[in-house]
């Protein structure tokens, strides 16, 4: 019986047919990567100026797969923002632009040197540099950089910074911020002296070694009280910098910036700057990103943590592609956070189980491989200075696992035939899934069932793993974590996530909810000593001690695989913010 | 007596059967499903389709069977079989080899094959299941809807439209992300397996209701229903004796056209990480993770792509076989 539905019907059959083997042959067309020639990137941001020139002029294109999650220098976290947020704003000082350790030295910027203090760490006092201007014209008075470290204070209208100076200058808390303000200046913080317009005075109860790093936030750059506009400040913060924004910041879409009239190279040492005009696109599809790189379409991608998975693959069976590419240490530790309060895991051999079971090999796999990240054995970064590397529960030549010491250790803790519990992962970090069903899959070797459960990383902290309650409740034993430092020290590594104090009701970082008296005391042992040696020697100790309770796994200290296209001029690698591209003097040819 | 001869007379007449018998050729009364059956038998693309769904489902039955012979267990890592530094399978066709014929995942290197026969347990599952659900709520309301007429149509029509208006995969993602952990003293795969299901069966249902309604409807009036109510017959009666048998070809036809769009959705939904979690296999949580490597590793993506394809393929070729058999005019 012929009729047309059935030819219709057999038409549909042939399409198909045709279709699969054409993917099919699509996929033997791609295979075979595995036995392509590889080559090593190379490396040369990190160790020198890459394209060192002088030349001005030009538009310097920037895309971001991302969005700032601020422009005002008050309300920014994100290393990639801080970075930014110089080209347009001086803070009182920034890191220089250099290769390797000398990232770490403070440039005065704003300030005429780095800060004084003669009390061993209560007082510290820095001096403005004379005819500094805003792209208004009118000069910068050392009021207005009090001014924008009061507005920090306020975390209604600026959630986002960090709140070292709030934590520090007023740990009673008494201090609203300037919108809420009763003096008539809205200079009421009594803690910041301003003797004339160009001497600033920070006074604290306890000594800070670290201050000069509080410095070097973008949130002591000068705000003008007069042009504050609060939350709408984002648009347009007024520009000290050599850059101001050209109209409105867009966030999410796109800001340009155009050259600050104003700004004058003879108050400026530390920037060069060259281009005309930086425009920069935010919110683009993260490999539609590399694929301009490659292009040069475009010249840096802003967020700075490395290409996609695809396009790391293509530079290193590329030697064009891999000579202009950097394999740059981010300074940032991947662990797995081990609840101290979640049974069986309020026992601390339960907790060592772990810590020999996991295969650290295949995480380091799962965060890109070689490239992706360096093994972790301790907690310090190795590039912080001060560090030391140790390994306290080696398991196996190759990190894979030692499964008789792991049985060992659940056996002291009661569970010789293992247990279940609950392991929390970032549903939107594809690494970090795929790290969760290596820990699966290592953890069922001695017994351990794991159920992995994703979240979003948007509310990982505030609503789900960073809320002891939220813990507790859903019985979650182990969570993934990852940690950069807010500035390259040992207390901006280790404070935020292993201090008993730094526990919050909700938001909080340090997961594992250790509130150990020992490693609190050694923290503020450490802050107070302001001679390195010794300092370093009590960071040591306590990353020791950490170690020893066995709460955190680390597996990973990150590195970002860069790829500058060859027009770019003046590129370095800075470790000071996690080892992405210096922004500063970048220029095109 | 000459009866018996008359009689026998009277019988050869009226049967006319009967003389064809005594001539050698035999002809039987077919019912209607034996008429559909011979003609879906010539539909040769249909029973190709049928032919790869009964496979499909046989490898969903029997994956571990399967897997002990090639492919293994689909949880285990061979990373020892990936480039250290590409973190992709060595060899060409994604590392494809005697033990693992669909070659290797990147940077796990579990075995695709393995995913593969898993993943149709999870993708047969889920669509028969929801298929199934709302294929008996649709049947039932639908049924109601047509037959009783008034007030009961106008209810349950209006349900439909607010059904058919809801944002399912909006509702979908949010209840599949809300729902993690236990929850109706359920956890796991199976807690998300059964979301799954309840989800896509609670609300495809209105497409099949209306379609046995708009039947119910027409059929409620022809002359054989009438002859039953007037009998005296029972609602009962003549909604499972008169209405339902003539249901039954709709019916069919368009689960077996429902059973792909569940097919789909439930992959949809995995892509979208709401379905199953890792390391249970899924065709769509496959997808997911392969579309940022289909340049340095397209076996990852084209495997799970081309199953779902020929999978939804078949299931579509055999509910249109099914539909043109079952019912000649609707061509």
């Amino acid at each position: 019986m012929k009729h047309p539905v059935t030819r219709r019907r057999r038409a549909q059959a042939l399409i198909g047919i045709v279709a699969v083997t054409a993917l099919a042959a699509t996929a033997c067309g791609g295979g075979g990567g595995g036995s392509k020639k590889k080559y090593s990137p190379s490396n040369k941001a990190v160790t020198e100026v890459v394209n060192q020139s002088p030349k001005k002029g030009g538009t310097l294109k920037l895309v971001s797969s991302d969005k700032f999650d601020s422009l005002d220098p008050g309300d920014m976290y994100y290393a990639s923002a801080w970075n930014f947020s110089r080209l347009m704003a001086r803070p009182l000082l920034t890191f220089k632009p250099a290769p390797g350790n000398a990232s770490y030295e403070f440039a005065p910027d704003l300030a005429t040197d780095v800060g004084k203090t003669d009390d061993g760490g209560k007082t510290w006092t820095y001096h403005l540099r004379k005819g500094v201007k805003y792209e208004d014209g009118t000069e910068v008075k050392a009021a207005d950089v009090k001014y924008a470290v009061e507005r920090t204070f306020d975390k209604e209208i600026l959630p986002n910074g960090p709140a070292y100076f709030t934590q520090y200058l007023d740990p009673d808390g008494a201090y609203k911020g300037p919108y809420k303000d009763s003096a008539p200046d809205k200079l009421g913080l009594n803690a910041i002296e301003t003797p004339d317009d160009y001497t600033i005075v920070f006074k604290m109860k306890e000594p800070f070694a670290d201050f000069n790093y509080l410095a070097a936030l973008p949130q002591t750059a000068p705000v003008p009280p007069a042009k504050d506009t609060g939350k709408e400040y984002v648009k347009h913060p007024l520009a000290t910098g050599a850059y101001m924004v050209d109209g409105q910041y867009e966030p999410g879409k796109a800001v340009n910036l155009i050259r600050n009239p104003h700004w004058d190279p003879s108050t400026d040492p530390l920037r060069k700057a060259l281009p005309d005009r930086i425009e920069l696109l935010e919110k683009q599809d993260a490999n539609d990103v590399d694929n301009r790189l490659f292009a040069g379409t475009a010249q840096l991608d802003v967020v700075g943590t490395g290409v996609q998975a695809a396009a790391q693959n293509k530079i290193l069976t590329d030697e064009k592609l891999a000579a202009n590419s950097d394999d740059a240490v981010s300074g940032a530790l991947a662990y797995l956070a081990i609840s101290s309060k979640t049974p069986p895991f309020d026992n601390v051999h339960c907790r060592r189980a772990v810590q020999y079971a996991v295969n650290k090999a295949q995480m380091q796999r799962a965060v890109g491989g070689e490239v992706g990240a360096d093994i972790a054995t301790n907690l310090m970064p190795p590039t912080l200075a001060g560090s030391k590397v140790a390994d306290m529960y080696p398991n196996g030549a190759k990190h894979t696992g030692d499964v008789a010491k792991a049985k060992d250790e659940l056996k002291q803790c009661g569970k010789p035939d293992g247990f279940s519990t609950v392991l929390t992962a970032r549903s939107n970090r594809p690494k970090e899934v795929a790290g969760a069903t290596s820990v699966q899959n290592a953890l069922a070797k001695v017994g351990i069932k794991i159920e992995i459960r994703q979240y979003p990383s948007g509310d990982y902290f505030t609503q789900f793993a960073g809320v002891p309650k939220w813990v507790a409740d859903n019985k979650v034993g182990i969570m993934f974590m990852q940690w950069g430092p807010d500035f390259p020290t040992q207390f901006g590594f280790f404070q935020q996530i292993v201090d008993g104090r730094a526990i919050k009701p909700a938001g909080g970082t340090n997961l594992s909810e250790l509130n150990d008296p020992a490693v609190n005391g050694l923290i503020d042992q450490a802050t107070r000593t302001i001679d390195q040696n010794a300092s370093a020697a009590i960071w040591q100790q306590l990353d020791q001690k950490v170690m020893e309770s066995a709460v955190m796994v680390p597996f990973a200290w990150t590195k970002s695989l860069l790829y500058r296209p060859p027009n770019v001029t003046n590129l370095v690698v800075t470790p000071a913010y996690s080892g992405m591209y210096d922004y500063l003097n970048i220029g095109i040819q | 007596m000459t009866a018996p001869i008359e009689t026998t007379g009277v019988a050869r007449e009226a049967h006319p059967e009967a003389i064809a018998e005594s001539a050698g050729v035999r002809i039987e009364g077919r019912s209607l499903g034996q008429i559909a059956w011979a003609r879906f038998r010539r539909d040769k693309v249909a029973m190709a389709g049928g032919v790869v769904i009964i496979f499909m489902i046989l490898v969903a039955i029997f994956a571990p069977v399967i897997t002990s012979f090639v492919g293994g267990d689909p949880a285990e890592y061979h990373d020892d079989l990936l480039d250290p530094v590409l973190n992709i399978p060595n060899g060409s066709f994604g590392g494809a080899s005697w033990d693992h014929p669909l070659g290797l995942e990147p940077v796990n290197g579990r075995d695709i094959f393995s995913r593969i026969v898993y993943g149709a347990r999870i993708s047969m599952l889920v669509a028969f299941l929801a298929t199934l659900l709302s294929v008996v709520i649709g049947v039932v309301l639908g049924t109601v809807a047509g037959y009783f007429g008034g007030w009961v149509d106008a209810l349950i029509s209006r349900a439909m439209d607010v059904f058919l208006a809801f944002p399912l995969l909006l509702f979908a993602i949010a209840i599949g992300s809300s729902l993690q952990g236990e929850a109706f003293g359920m956890k796991g795969d199976t807690l998300r397996v059964t979301v799954l299901i309840f989800v896509i069966g609670f609300f495809s249902w209105p497409y099949i209701a209306r379609i046995v309604r708009g039947q119910t409807l027409s059929l409620r009036e022809r002359e054989f229903v009438e002859a039953a109510r007037s009998l005296g017959a029972t609602d009962r009666h003549i909604i499972f004796k008169e209405l339902l048998p003539n249901l039954v070809g709709p019916i069919l036809v368009y689960s077996t056209l429902l059973i792909p769009t569940n097919i789909l959705f439930e992959a949809a939904l995995s892509y979208l990480g709401v379905g199953v979690q890792e390391p249970t296999a899924s065709w769509g949580g496959m997808l997911a993770r392969a579309t940022s490597r289909y340049e340095d590793a397209p076996m990852f993506m084209v495997v799970p792509g081309v199953t779902i394809f020929i999978t939804v393929l078949a299931f579509n070729l055999l509910g249109d076989g099914l539909r043109d058999a079952l019912d000649p005019r609707s061509r």
